[in-house]
């Protein structure tokens, strides 16, 4: 585990879809450099034989409900939050070049 | 005759249930509490009297229920139905959900009283109720200072009476370490315990709903209400729900509590220690058999915890994107660009670093250095408690390592915020139910929390140690002076 320089904060922060500015760039480095610090803490353990833990219910399995008819959201309820519509559909701007 | 704000809600009960009490009556004076004091406090993202009224009108037309006529405010994160929901974030600005979370319609079913939205850290998270897009909540006992986060403003407004009782939500210690700072009661159950159908989604395998209340009672009052299988959460647990009120019988004799000598470090307070000390004594004296117990990677709990926690946020807060719901920047050239802007405009920086954390420790050559070394170390943090609760039915430590902070103080410096939860994120991480009751005061006349925990789902092991340790104390009882 090493320092995050502010290269790699850039990309990552793409990967996040987040543009930060210089100014937050330099602070985000400097900051996520002593968290990732600290957080290799973890290096003193040995787990080499441990199982990891995703969730505290270790005998959930998958749970499936009966494929039964059931009302479920109408479209003008699923699009009454969206930023922009047009008709049934989510507007976003374009996606694909050309006209 | 005390005024109607101040009473515990199962006090309000009996007194509504022979009339002696009209709940429009207890609903106005709730109202003019918060209109004189909310100014102050700044608990609420959103209190509305018109619709806190027709809700009560539809309660009252119904079969009374178990909670007819208690006015409870819920965290802004908990979903309800074309009510502004945000998790204080600009970026969900706008959003109406189109259903109620499961613990709102259970807590309507009986009768409660939503009347308002609570303040939080955004997207619950922080430690300090700061980081909210409408500013930080304060703490009811020193106007300067945090209520501690991220439930701040339900516990705020607890604490302040300006609600009965309040739900918050708890990924890492968001519900005890404010009631600790507060002085009130907060319970995170265990994990399963409630639905999380309608909790906006932070740290899914850690966020668990809880009540906040004036006394254990009332807590206990609460889960009966909000606990149970949900079949639209897969990870809510088919396990009867008891009367936890059974669990108030004000005896302890011959209760087995562990107390980890991992908790009494260096960084916590003596102030604190000497208060938790103080009510290790008071079980003693009560009977119960207190014994020393070891949670040997209680040390690592806080690094495991800001991997795991930003790993699953990064992904949960993919779905705010300025497509489906809540804010989108203007004047974008192409979607990745909307995409951008929109998050870039509509997130916080600390929901901005723990995004950038979450992804790096799930990105590619990264993975396995973090993630999965995290998801193991979770493993032996588990372990310990499983250990430990052989020997003991309950453990006792401090909730907060310190009492309530200057407002601003520990802003910039993530890490030291991250560490005011060292002593609540070992629960999340092994999914097991914990309190915080009020213990004590600083000489600066800050609150003080005890933090019990058990084994997953025995929240009655809790309540019975909880509510001997109140009975046979005060501490819950003293009110800020506002």
């Amino acid at each position: 585990m090493e320092s995050i320089d502010s290269k790699t904060v850039r990309h990552v922060a793409l990967l996040s879809r987040l543009s930060l500015s210089d100014k937050e760039l330099e602070a985000q480095s400097r900051q996520l450099t002593s968290i990732l610090s600290y957080i290799s803490k973890l290096n003193e353990i040995n787990t080499d034989a441990v199982s990891p833990t995703s969730h505290p219910l270790t005998s959930l399995k998958n749970v499936f409900r009966k494929d039964d008819l059931k009302p479920s959201l109408s479209t003008d309820d699923a699009l009454k939050n969206a930023p922009a519509r047009e008709g049934d559909f989510f507007r976003v701007p374009q996606v694909i070049e050309g006209k | 005759m005390k005024e109607l704000y101040s009473l515990s809600a199962h006090e309000l009960q009996k007194m509504i249930a022979v009339g002696e009490v009209d709940p429009a009556t207890l609903l106005d004076a709730i109202f003019d509490r918060i209109g004189s004091l909310d100014k102050k406090v700044r608990a609420f993202a959103l209190a509305d009297k018109t619709k806190a009224n027709d809700r009560l009108k539809r309660a009252s037309e119904k079969k009374l229920g178990r909670l007819y006529g208690i006015p409870i405010l819920v965290k802004d994160n908990i979903c309800v139905k074309d009510e502004a929901t945000t998790c204080a974030s600009k970026i969900l600005a706008g959003f109406r959900p189109t259903y109620d979370a499961t613990v709102i319609r259970k807590l309507e079913d009986e009768g409660a009283v939503l009347i308002g939205k609570a303040n939080m850290d955004e997207f619950a998270f922080g430690s300090s109720c700061e980081t909210s897009c409408y500013g930080p909540t304060r703490n009811p006992w020193d106007l300067e200072r945090i209520p501690g986060g991220s439930s701040g403003g339900s516990v705020a407004a607890v604490a302040a009476d300006e609600t009965i009782a309040a739900l918050g939500s708890d990924t890492g210690g968001s519900i005890r370490q404010p009631a600790s700072l507060c002085g009130v009661v907060g319970l995170k159950p265990t994990y399963g315990r409630v639905s999380r159908y309608g909790l906006i989604a932070f740290a899914s395998s850690l966020d668990q709903i809880g009540p906040i209340t004036k006394d254990v009672r009332d807590a206990a009052l609460i889960l009966n209400v909000i606990a149970g299988y949900d079949e639209m959460d897969s990870t809510s647990v088919d396990v009867p729900v008891p009367d936890y009120t059974k669990s108030l019988t004000n005896d302890v004799k011959g209760l087995r509590i562990g107390v980890p000598k991992e908790y009494f470090i260096k960084g916590l307070d003596k102030d604190i220690e000497n208060s938790v000390k103080k009510a290790i004594d008071v079980f003693k004296k009560l009977g119960a058999k207190v014994s020393e117990v070891s949670l040997p990677h209680t040390e690592y709990a806080v690094s495991t915890y800001y991997i795991i926690a930003p790993a699953e946020a990064s992904s949960n807060l993919a779905r705010f994107d300025g497509v489906g719901y809540g804010f989108r920047a203007k004047e974008s050239a192409d979607l990745i660009d909307m995409y951008l802007k929109t998050r870039s405009e509509g997130f916080g920086d600390e929901a901005k670093r723990r995004i950038l954390l979450g992804t790096y420790c799930l990105s590619s050559g990264y993975y396995d250095a973090y993630y999965l070394k995290a998801l193991k170390v979770r493993t032996k943090i588990k372990e310990d408690f499983d250990k430990a609760f052989k020997d003991c039915d309950c453990i006792v430590t401090p909730t907060s390592p310190t009492a309530a902070f200057k407002i601003g103080e520990r802003m910039d410096d993530p890490l030291s915020m991250y560490l005011s939860d060292v002593y609540t994120i070992p629960a999340n991480m092994a999914g097991i139910p914990a309190i915080s009751v009020p213990c004590g005061f600083t000489a600066n006349g800050l609150p003080i929390g005890l933090q019990i925990l058990a084994k997953a789902f025995d929240e009655g092991a809790i309540f019975r140690a909880a509510y001997a340790f109140e009975q046979n104390t005060d501490f819950h009882l003293r009110k800020p002076k506002l």
